[in-house]
């Protein structure tokens, strides 16, 4: 990982450096378990009980809660949901983010300022900008519905509708992110040597479709990679749209993990019941980064 | 290079330009419902501009039902506590990481590493149960609390401290410089460039952070920014539009504000959230070209003391 400490001894001061930098070091490692790795075990270790909020014992329960999870019927429909947001919200982010990152880069002029306009969603209060699209969504008087009307199409009730409420809140959750997967791709792009599309000029082909398939899509892998799974760990953790606007109704249509486990854990103050949920939600989370970490081994090798 | 066209430039154009209406549409919506009486929020067309002007009367409206003046400034009061605690804590975990030698540093920056993987909401039962027995719960102290570590904090300055030459700080050790007042005098002052885009990102976060004070707080006057925005839309249930757009705008224009002044340190700080990227896998661009780069302590840095690339935080 890092090089290996020196010896201790092997130079005059050494014992001191240990000092100083345990002491440095100190009042970070404590919080750092006190608020994130303790409480992360405890997480995992209340999930075996069958403890209640306020409940004066704590019994063992084996893998009780889990069994229960494997029958409850809204925790499949949570998963299910939570899923289903993933996987539109995060290839329609990365796709747009991408488009937006080339034509950009791409610009003569303009830049910073097309760039600060995709970008302020990422700055604001994702809390107030949701009760904006309440208002943009609604069934009457929204802008959306207004727009929907104009190009023909009927008028929805966004989020009222079982089968279209999920995919409005992924469309906000879309219109979040998307900036910040353009500014991650821009990074890439500027990674990317000029050399090689002059090269591939000489070459004689200069289309940007040939420039993008060439050049740019192979180098950009690690990029893409990387992003996808930023993405996809930020959309699991989907909460505030479903809380204001929601409440993951209707049907349960948006009930999504982590506010079944908010439900759980806090509003019918089953702690370890909503443990165990939080259990799978880390579960999904350390398997998407494991699968980033895979990939992008996988890649340097023939990179 | 491609010869430019003047087709493909206009479509180009075009398309960016549609995209950056649909992002701004909602800021527009928002800003314009807030100037709006009642009576026209309801109108079948959207106009921008409103006929009869009622911004006093929604704006006061917004700071009167609702403490929204209060909100603002709890919001401001978390946020400089929360970075304060980070970069106090952060900072000389940091330097330790990157530049003294000591027994425990392997596995010190493996728990820094495996903590960035745990997601922020997974610690909230345990600390709801222990803020509870501290009798903490529905106070200040509650929300700023488990906040006080950044482990990102910790990775970011550690990732740009390994670029402060090795020889500065063993000149500084034979000038008899102690441990500690290398740290504070040496490696702090380098360290304000990327501690600014650190701060923006976590002036971003906890200023929007609405999961755990959603938990942890319940009376009204302690409410962060989000959660005030929620309760006043839960009091009004949907009536009064103009209103609530007003305090959805009130809470929105500091970030947005602070955003479009210091638009390059945002979004220099969130492209080094890229440095979790194997860096060996993204070749440094030409210095002037991209503020970026030129920010991001691996690449092009002024004081680099080892040439080749370097490695992956955890390869």
């Amino acid at each position: 990982m890092t090089e290996a400490p020196r010896r201790s001894g092997a130079r005059p001061g050494a014992q001191a450096e240990q000092w100083a930098a345990w002491l440095l070091a100190l009042p970070a490692f404590l919080l750092m378990w006190a608020m994130l790795l303790g409480p992360a075990l405890a997480v995992i270790l209340l999930s075996f009980t069958d403890w209640n909020f306020g409940e004066p014992e704590l019994r063992w329960h084996g893998l009780g809660n889990y069994l229960e999870l494997w029958g409850d019927r809204v925790f499949w429909i949570s998963l299910r949901n939570t899923l289903i947001y993933v996987g539109v919200s995060v290839p329609a982010t990365v796709a747009l983010g991408l488009l937006a990152a080339i034509l950009i880069e791409g610009a003569a002029r303009g830049r910073a300022l097309y760039r600060a306009f995709y970008f302020l969603p990422v700055a604001s209060t994702l809390l107030g900008m949701a009760l904006v699209w309440e208002f943009m969504l609604h069934p009457r008087v929204g802008f959306v519905n207004q727009t929907v009307a104009a190009l023909g199409f009927a008028r929805q009730d966004w989020l009222n509708d079982p089968d279209l409420a999920l995919l409005a809140l992924a469309a906000i959750g879309v219109w979040q992110n998307l900036g910040l997967a353009m500014v991650l791709f821009m990074a890439g792009l500027q990674a990317i040597p000029g050399d090689l599309y002059e090269a591939l000029a000489l070459d004689g082909a200069d289309g940007a479709w040939e420039r993008f398939r060439r050049v740019t899509w192979p180098l950009l892998g690690p990029a893409l990679v990387f992003v996808m799974a930023i993405m996809a760990i930020r959309s699991f953790q989907v909460f505030d749209t479903v809380a204001v606007l929601t409440e993951g109704g209707p049907q349960k249509s948006t009930e999504v993990l982590l506010y079944t486990m908010v439900q759980n854990g806090f509003t019918f103050l089953r702690s370890a019941y909503g443990a165990a949920i939080t259990a799978v939600f880390l579960g999904f989370t350390l398997v998407l980064t494991l699968a980033q970490t895979w990939l992008l081994d996988r890649k340097a090798h023939y990179g | 290079m491609a010869r430019r066209t003047l087709l493909p430039e206009l479509l180009r154009h075009a398309v960016l330009v549609l995209g950056a209406a649909a992002m701004v549409a909602p800021f527009v919506v928002m800003v314009a419902i807030s100037l709006k009486p009642p009576g026209e929020v309801f109108a079948p067309q959207f106009t921008l501009l409103p006929q009869q002007w009622h911004a006093w009367e929604n704006y006061r409206d917004a700071f009167t039902k609702v403490p929204l003046a209060r909100f603002l400034l709890n919001g401001v009061l978390v946020t400089a506590c929360i970075f304060a605690a980070q970069a106090a804590t952060a900072l000389p975990m940091a330097s330790a990481l990157a530049k003294l030698r000591w027994a425990g540093r392997g596995w010190a920056f493996a728990l820094v590493v495996l903590a960035l993987l745990i997601p922020p909401q997974v610690p909230a039962i345990p600390l709801y149960i222990a803020m509870w027995q501290l009798e903490l719960l529905d106070s200040y102290a509650a929300i700023i609390l488990p906040s006080t570590i950044s482990v990102f904090g910790i990775f970011l300055m550690r990732q740009f401290f390994r670029t402060v030459p090795d020889d500065l700080i063993a000149a500084a050790r034979m000038d008899g410089m102690s441990e500690f007042a290398i740290t504070w005098r040496i490696m702090l002052p380098t360290a304000y460039p990327p501690l600014a885009a650190f701060a923006c990102l976590s002036f971003i976060w906890n200023w929007n952070e609405f999961f755990w004070p959603y938990i942890a707080i319940q009376s009204e006057h302690l409410a962060t920014p989000p959660l005030g925005i929620a309760f006043f839309s839960n009091v009004e249930a949907g009536t009064s539009w103009g209103p609530l757009m007003a305090a959805a705008t009130v809470v929105t224009a500091p970030l947005a504000l602070a955003f479009l002044v210091a638009q390059r340190a945002f979004v220099r700080g969130v492209t080094m959230t890229g440095l979790k990227c194997p860096p060996e896998q993204r070749r440094p661009p030409p210095c002037p070209r991209s503020p970026a780069a030129a920010f991001s302590p691996r690449r092009c840095s002024p004081h680099r003391s080892t040439p080749g690339p370097r490695r992956a935080a955890w390869s």
